[in-house]
């Protein structure tokens, strides 16, 4: 599905990415973890397609083809999926109108007609159902004024809605309280079949109770220098990233 | 012969013309000679510093436009409200249409200030009314100079207006350059209501200079609400004076939409008479090319306990520029007052300009003032998320222009108006964005 060949990128020439390998098959949960600063996000910000970065070499090959040239809406037509750390407020713009337009605007790219009202709206009820998810929520004004757990519920209903072969979430755990982390990773589980693949970033191992891995990477200092099972969480949780450090040195 | 001398020549024709008993003769006598000595308003005045007329009074306008031609309403019908059921003043190169208007004494008056000015029963409401507020500048004393005819509009006390009231000002092109000066008159009683949606079209590529000026009396507790829309063709210029008298306990909000049009000036007053008072003063400009938009406005607060709210959202491409010069004034005795002004400005291109100057003078000291400006570009993380959904750039940039100018927008009271501005401001984006906004 997704596979990252000796990735080097930075932003404003500072290098932060330091040659990342990384494969990840149609099916599978891949996690990874790092310290802070380590490249986490910048990570899914390249694959996702964030244009202030800079690809220094390598390739990221989504089923085989570089997408590297491509914009981000493209990469999203392709089935790439970002949900974000922070997502961002549009205010006048509902929860529903958004949704409708980013399938529309996909189906389009694909050469398909608009997406029929009454299957959005089936889709939608369906989608909302299975993420808790409120309908006069769906009524408001994307991300405004939303909570750190509706912003993060919104960010995986998105995703329910557009069915990506491949979804990044980018420390989808933060600013969740328990509740909400079930409901989102409980979505999450929900989503996952044999035709898609999930990377998961995270600083704890907390959302890794739920999202289960198949497999796990530690990021330190742009490079993946550990992967192992979903055990390799737990040990990261009890050890800290230190023990990894003092690894390495 | 610049227009200046043309304008005090033609006076002295359109004086002869008419009729000497006129409550406002000599006012109009006044008028000439004030302009006759201040002229246009150039660069060198402070609150003209950077919006031009050079080149707009250039053109050779014809002052008093032949007025005979005529429009089928089904022509002009996309300019009206036409959804919704209105009173309508229309006038055609400066004549009143009647065939295109809605006018109404039944209770209240909505008609012209041809009538006004002239019927003996109105004068006590022209001799109480016309030209107090408007102060003397040389642009007022011009039109006050050549007023005679405009909307005329008085909802006596306690009385509301049943439906929303157009005032469209057309320009046929029927002339190769047209100037007109209309005048309006609001007059709110006490507890009275209106809405009021005041527009000037032209209909050609002949240039058009507008000089209007419009007086709104709001009486206590009076609430009206006021909508402009500016979105005409390139050759047409506006300089829109509006001046509004304030007493206790009134609402009155001005939202300007400026669309389009060469150059678009408005100078927007506010005079805060009595306590308890709110003043809403908001716009939208979205413009590109060259054009040219200046928003002048003042709030003078002169009594206690009142509000004022400004909010002007602009966007600006190619080689436009925008100005916002707001004034607020808070005289010793007007303690505890709110007053708000924001004005937030998105440059689309490099080439494209915008001078915000906000001006506060407070003499009181127990009040809470507010401003805040701020000039920049589409952010950038925001147009990368809508982007990471599918949505292309275009559409995205678009989408945030529509979500930046939406906290105006959702203020419109009228619902068909607001679905009408929002596409409006959806065209001039240049998309389609898939929804109804």
């Amino acid at each position: 599905m997704l596979k990252v060949n000796n990735l080097r990128a930075g932003i404003e020439e500072k290098e932060i990415l330091k040659g990342i390998n990384l494969e990840i098959k149609a099916g599978e949960v891949h996690a990874i973890m790092g310290p802070n600063g380590s490249g986490k996000s910048t990570l899914s910000s390249v694959i996702a397609g964030k244009e202030e970065y800079e690809v220094l070499d390598g390739d990221i090959l989504l089923n085989g083809e570089s997408i590297l040239e491509m914009d981000p809406e493209e990469r999203a037509h392709e089935g790439v999926f970002l949900s974000f750390q922070y997502p961002v407020e549009i205010p006048g713009v509902t929860v529903t109108n958004f949704i409708k337009t980013a399938i529309n605007e996909s189906r389009k790219a694909r050469g398909l007609e608009d997406m029929p009202a009454s299957d959005m709206l089936k889709m939608i009820r369906e989608k909302s159902e299975l993420l808790e998810i409120d309908r006069k929520f769906l009524s408001r004004s994307l991300n405004e004024g939303f909570s750190g757990g509706e912003k993060k519920r919104n960010e995986i209903f998105q995703m329910a809605m557009l069915e990506p072969k491949l979804s990044i979430l980018d420390e989808t755990d933060s600013g969740l309280d328990i509740d909400a982390l079930r409901i989102v990773a409980n979505g999450v589980n929900k989503l996952r079949s044999e035709d898609n693949a999930v990377l998961v970033i995270t600083h704890y191992q907390r959302l890794l109770e739920y999202i289960v891995p198949d497999v796990v990477h530690v990021l330190v200092d742009g490079k993946i220098v550990k992967t192992g099972g979903k055990e390799l969480a737990l040990e990261l949780e009890e050890k800290g990233y230190d023990w990894i450090k003092a690894e390495l040195a | 012969m610049s227009l200046k001398d043309k304008l005090v020549s033609s006076h002295i024709v359109f004086q002869e013309s008419l009729d000497p008993d006129s409550p406002i003769y000599d006012v109009r006598n006044e008028a000439i000679k004030h302009f006759e000595e201040a002229g246009f308003p150039t660069k060198k005045d402070e609150a003209w510093k950077y919006t031009s007329l050079n080149k707009i009074i250039k053109p050779d306008y014809s002052i008093f436009p032949n007025g005979e031609a005529g429009l089928d309403y089904k022509d002009v019908k996309r300019y009206f409200l036409h959804s919704l059921d209105t009173y309508k003043i229309v006038f055609i190169d400066g004549v009143f249409s009647s065939h295109l208007s809605e006018t109404t004494h039944a209770g209240i008056d909505v008609c012209t200030m041809r009538s006004a000015l002239t019927k003996s029963k109105y004068k006590a409401v022209i001799d109480v009314y016309f030209n107090k507020i408007a102060p003397k500048e040389s642009l007022i004393s011009l039109n006050t100079a050549f007023a005679k005819e405009g909307a005329y509009i008085n909802i006596p006390k306690n009385k509301v207006a049943d439906k929303p009231i157009e005032i469209i000002h057309f320009s046929t092109g029927n002339e190769a350059a047209t100037m007109l000066q209309p005048r309006n008159l609001v007059v709110a009683g006490e507890n009275a209501e209106v809405q009021i949606i005041e527009r000037h079209q032209s209909l050609t590529e002949n240039p058009v200079l507008t000089n209007s000026v419009t007086e709104i009396f709001a009486d206590k507790r009076a609430n009206v609400d006021y909508y402009k829309i500016q979105n005409d063709t390139p050759e047409a210029s506006l300089i829109d004076n509006t001046y509004v008298d304030q007493y206790d306990d009134t609402i009155v909000s001005v939202h300007t939409f400026s669309l389009g049009g060469k150059l678009t000036r408005n100078n927007l007053n506010f005079y805060q008479k009595g306590e308890h008072i709110d003043s809403i003063l908001k716009g939208v400009t979205i413009i590109g090319e060259k054009q040219h938009v200046d928003h002048n406005t003042l709030v003078h607060h002169a009594q206690p306990n009142c509000e004022s709210h400004q909010d002007y959202k602009g966007i600006y491409d190619d080689n436009s520029t925008g100005v916002f010069n707001g004034k607020v004034y808070v005289d010793k005795i007007a303690q505890k007052t709110n007053a708000y002004q924001s004005n937030n400005n998105i440059l689309v291109d490099d080439k494209a300009t915008i001078n915000s100057k906000p001006q506060l003078e407070i003499f009181a000291d127990d009040v809470r003032c507010s401003h805040g400006c701020t000039i920049g570009q589409l952010d950038e993380s925001a147009l990368f998320y809508l982007r990471s959904r599918g949505i292309p750039k275009k559409e995205a940039r678009a989408l945030l222009m529509y979500a930046f100018a939406n906290t105006v927008l959702e203020s419109v009271k009228i619902p068909q108006l607001k679905e009408r501005i929002t596409k409006q401001i959806a065209n001039k984006l240049g998309v389609n964005v898939g929804f109804a906004l």
